[in-house]
């Protein structure tokens, strides 16, 4: 029974951070869009994600600089959602260290310890309660620690320096030495090696792992380099518009990235949109390919992935490989070329040991266990809307002219309406007063024949677009829609409500 | 040839620059030494003497005013550094109407003075009469309007050091256990201190030779130096008055250097451990 209880204890608090059902708003955009996150005790955790993508926001949350505008955040069970940061048993290592530069080493070092109160037994009062008596570190024991947190991260004899005369490696040291000492259950870290150089980050990079190892405390750690999140990370949480595209370990969303864009975003790729024809057969560039995915809708649209690693190249004339294709380009990178392949009009990314010229005609071949499917993020863009006359919609910030007329009756001015706008029926216009609403490109991705466009618009809301053209990122668009090809449905009444 | 006649052009420039600007402050000095009553007088110069710098400490008048100067300066001057490096720092952390509350607080830095000191005296009547307020023209009056009139230049000089800080120093304060105003202590303040002497030296300077605020506000038995110098013109104006800015010169000049010193020995010190 005891042994029962104890390990239900175990399990709860096995989850020393709990994220639930959080969402931030920061003046009308939404940056972390209900996330749920559960991070178990000692794990080195990744988020990554490119930059916006709310990572650094769900940092600051855990650690309490931020409070979330709705949803809750649990530390060991115990809900902090509320609780200042100077309460909360988590520290936090900051992207430009953030050292008091007024303290040498051994003083920036010391000051959390100098406010740290510890339990020294109990007392009893006169009424005859018993109440547990604080008390703080004595010098001795400052000194002790700040020395063992220094001698850590390998600054032993630093600790009279001013901060101002160490190199940006030496003070990241000191600003991890500064965290740890205070013995967190939780050690937060914000980019902390986005400012070193590349071999400084090499360096660091291996002396964290160690750490972790050793101290065996939980670390989160922020990053858009998704080499270093897959380096060092035991589970990766990729993240993007504030939503959680994937978790897993670094090898799952390698080799499962679970859609387009954690593919995209990890590692080398060369991501399609295909048709499942079945279970274990998938059309792409029409060609059928055998796959190793099931469970999908017959002739549904899908994405794929396949790593620049797992085509194969034959000889022009070989009866191997199920598309032909004419080499581009080819870079020598060390070990490997690095080859742009085109083939059925999509161009591959593709890694081989062996060099192809070019101009060369190749065959390309695709193993089973080289192809990725992926559920497609989205099929068509969806908004809620509002009839603002007869064959007038608001939506996205704009007023559009669209039948109104639906199932035979026109809707009433005021109608909540769900907008159904297909990839094709927007276009892109590179003045933003030729498009009815303006935007930015936030993310152009090939995916053979056509760019999927990502279009942020100003009232928060997302426009994927299919084009043959390609949008730079952050350039700023008009958008046009064909009218034609946009449904309307009416929202009922308490769901309006809710959106 | 041309280019040595630009270089000597040049030199000379400078040279007709400077003394534009300190002639007439050596013309105090020098003639601070004088024995003469009156500049410009039948025996010109006269003879060396100390005399003016005795007289100075006898002419109980000008003491008064120079006692009251320096009260006025260095209570104005701390309070509008304890005002304005906290109203700084409020400022730096606001989210919304930062600009806007930024903006308002530095129109009294660009507005005529007299509009302010004609303000501060209707402001006296208001408060005494209307608002029946035991409020009084003089001493204190005084310190609360030079205050008001220095703050925002506080503002100005803590505003840009704050805004080179490290964005994250104040979270690391709180994520090391430090609650809020304890970070702000111990972590933002000392980050400050270069601003804030600055900042008291100007507000200080400020108060030291305001005279229209001062004038329309001081009530009737109150005198600074500018005052007193003012209300003396017409009669026979003390020539005490020429040591008194001679020594008001020279103690800031020292200040000054003493300051520079100060200030070179720090940066050689953080550079020199590097």
């Amino acid at each position: 029974m005891g042994d029962d209880r104890q390990m239900k204890e175990q399990r709860v608090f096995d989850k020393i951070i709990e994220v639930k059902n959080v969402t931030k708003i920061f003046d009308d955009t939404t940056v972390i869009d209900d996330l749920n996150l559960s991070i178990r005790r000692g794990q080195f955790v990744t988020l990554l994600g490119p930059s916006g993508c709310g990572k650094t926001t769900l940092l600051r949350m855990i650690a309490g600089f931020m409070a979330p505008t709705s949803g809750n955040i649990y530390i060991e069970g115990q809900d902090v959602t509320a609780m200042p940061p100077y309460k909360r048993p988590v520290n936090t290592v900051f992207q430009k260290y953030a050292l008091f530069p007024h303290l040498n080493v051994f003083n920036n070092v010391a000051y959390g310890l100098k406010l740290k109160k510890i339990p020294s037994g109990e007392k009893r009062t006169k009424n005859g309660v018993t109440v547990d008596v604080t008390r703080k570190f004595t010098k001795a024991e400052i000194a002790e620690k700040v020395n063992r947190a220094l001698k850590l991260v390998g600054l032993d004899d630093y600790g009279h320096r001013d901060v101002n005369s160490l190199s940006g490696g030496q003070q990241q040291r000191v600003a991890i030495a500064r965290a740890l000492v205070c013995e967190p259950k939780v050690l937060l870290l914000d980019e902390p090696l986005g400012a070193l150089d590349l071999k400084m980050r090499k360096e660091m990079q291996i002396e964290l792992m160690k750490m972790h190892r050793e101290l065996g405390i939980t670390f989160i750690y922020v990053t858009h380099d998704q080499e270093e999140a897959l380096t060092m990370s035991d589970v990766v949480v990729v993240l993007n518009d504030g939503l959680i595209q994937q978790i897993g370990t670094p090898k799952q969303v390698y080799d499962e990235p679970a859609n387009a864009f954690v593919a995209d975003f990890i590692g080398e790729s060369n991501v399609i949109s295909g048709t499942m024809i079945k279970d274990f057969c998938v059309k792409f560039l029409d060609t059928e390919f055998v796959c190793e995915d099931k469970g999908f809708a017959k002739n549904e649209q899908v994405d794929l992935v396949v790593r620049p690693e797992d085509i194969k190249l034959y000889p022009e004339n070989s009866d191997k490989g199920q598309l032909a294709g004419q080499v581009l380009s080819t870079v020598f990178k060390g070990t490997w070329y690095e080859m742009e392949i085109e083939a059925n009009g999509y161009e591959f990314t593709v890694q081989s040991t062996t060099e192809a010229k070019v101009g060369q005609k190749v065959r390309l071949a695709i193993e089973p266990n080289g192809i990725h499917i992926m559920k497609k993020l989205r099929t068509v863009n969806e908004f809620i809307g509002e009839v603002t006359g007869e064959n007038w919609v608001d939506f996205c910030g704009g007023s559009f002219e669209i039948n109104t007329f639906v199932d035979g009756v026109a809707l009433e001015k005021g109608t909540s309406v769900k907008v159904y706008v297909p990839f094709d029926a927007v276009e892109l216009t590179d003045d933003e007063d030729d498009g009815e609403i303006g935007g930015n490109v936030t993310r152009s991705l090939y995916k053979g024949n056509y760019y999927q466009v990502q279009i942020y618009t100003d009232t928060d809301e997302d426009f994927y677009i299919d084009t043959t053209d390609e949008w730079d990122n952050d350039d700023r668009v008009g958008i046009k829609l064909n009218k034609d090809k946009i449904r309307l449905e009416v929202i009922a009444e308490d769901e309006s409500d809710e959106a | 040839m041309s280019k040595k006649i630009v270089l000597v052009f040049k030199w000379l420039f400078l040279a007709i620059v400077l003394a534009c600007i300190y002639l007439p402050i050596m013309l105090i000095i020098v003639y601070s030494f004088s024995s003469e009553r009156n500049i410009g007088g039948q025996n010109g110069f006269g003879s060396f003497t100390f005399s003016l710098y005795s007289r100075l400490f006898s002419n109980s008048s000008l003491m008064e005013a120079t006692r009251n100067t320096l009260i006025i300066g260095v209570v104005s001057a701390l309070l509008a550094t304890f005002i304005g490096t906290f109203t700084a720092v409020g400022l730096y952390y606001m989210r919304k109407g930062k600009k806007t509350v930024n903006f308002l607080s530095q129109i009294t830095v660009v507005n005529a003075e007299i509009v302010t000191a004609v303000g501060f005296f209707l402001l006296s009547i208001f408060l005494r009469d209307i608002v029946k307020l035991p409020v009084e023209k003089g001493m204190a009056w005084l310190i609360i309007a030079h205050t008001v009139i220095t703050t925002p230049y506080v503002i100005l000089t803590v505003g840009p050091r704050l805004n080179q800080l490290n964005p994250n120093l104040y979270e690391a304060g709180l994520d090391l256990g430090a609650g809020p105003m304890h970070s702000l202590f111990t972590v933002i303040m000392p980050q400050l201190i270069g601003g804030m002497v600055s900042g008291f030296a100007l507000a200080f300077t400020l108060s030291l030779d305001d005279f229209v605020v001062t004038n329309l506000n001081k009530g009737t038995n109150v005198n600074t130096i500018s005052t007193f110098v003012y209300a003396n013109l017409r009669r026979n104006l003390d020539p005490a008055i020429r040591a008194l800015s001679t020594i008001l010169f020279v103690v800031v000049l020292v200040v000054l250097i003493v300051f520079n010193i100060i200030k070179r020995n720090k940066e050689k010190s953080a550079s020199g451990s590097k």
